[in-house]
């Protein structure tokens, strides 16, 4: 599946968007963003503070709890701030 | 319906004559337009979210008409850099009477604020900062589902 990341998430993280193909027990994106969080230092970084993070499955809005099977593009980004 | 989200700069006034171009049935235009503000700010970057960006801002204007009686609407968002002064987002309202139009309008902002995948960057002497999204705008959005029930 392919991710997105914006704003300053994109720029810890070094990386617009990426493909990742999570293991197995992989089912929802708190889970998948604890996965990333294990990969690398800069994710973890990125990660530290999930409640000010927001997401969306093929873009539409989701909650950490949502789950990820069959999701072709999970975006993840800070609180908007457009207007 | 216009739903646009451009790098380049509008022109309010030409917008607001699309808007009513050809007919005689619409009795109310209102009209917002977000400015950079300078300040400290010596320059501001909107980042955005192609595809989602217009799916989300043609949501709000499908909910705004669910909402009120409206004969047109336009929404445009600037992306990109953007010096002090200049336009960053427009939205423009049409109806019979002026309470739907001028209410559609701040409602069209509040949502716009709160769901479209847009974010701010600003440059200042200190060096750039990605604004923080503001509780008052989160309040001024949720306020219309409360009215509703």
């Amino acid at each position: 599946m392919k991710l997105l990341y914006f704003a300053w998430l994109r720029e810890r993280i070094g990386v617009g968007s990426e493909d990742v193909s999570p293991p197995e027990g992989i089912e929802t994106v708190r889970q998948l963003v604890d996965w990333l969080k294990t990969r690398e230092p800069r994710y973890d970084h990125a990660f530290a503070e999930t409640a000010a993070i927001r997401v969306a499955i093929d873009q539409e809005q989701a909650d950490f709890d949502a789950p990820i099977a069959g999701a072709r593009e999970i975006a993840l980004f800070p609180p908007v701030t457009g207007g | 319906m216009t739903v646009r989200v451009q790098e380049n700069d509008f022109d309010p006034t030409t917008e607001l004559d699309a808007l009513c171009a050809g007919r005689d049935d619409i009795g109310a235009m209102v009209s917002f337009t977000g400015l950079v503000r300078g300040g400290d700010v010596s320059e501001m970057t909107l980042e955005h979210y192609p595809g989602m960006t217009e799916k989300a801002l043609e949501e709000i204007e499908r909910e705004a008409r669910n909402r009120w009686p409206l004969q047109g609407v336009t929404i445009i968002h600037r992306v990109g850099p953007l010096a002090p002064g200049a336009r960053i987002v427009f939205v423009a309202t049409a109806s019979p009477h002026r309470a739907a139009a001028f209410e559609a309008a701040e409602f069209l902002m509040d949502f716009l604020k709160t769901r479209a995948p847009f974010w701010k960057k600003e440059a200042t002497a200190e060096g750039a900062r990605w604004v923080d999204a503001r509780e008052s705008d989160g309040e001024a959005a949720s306020r219309w589902t409360r009215e509703k029930s």
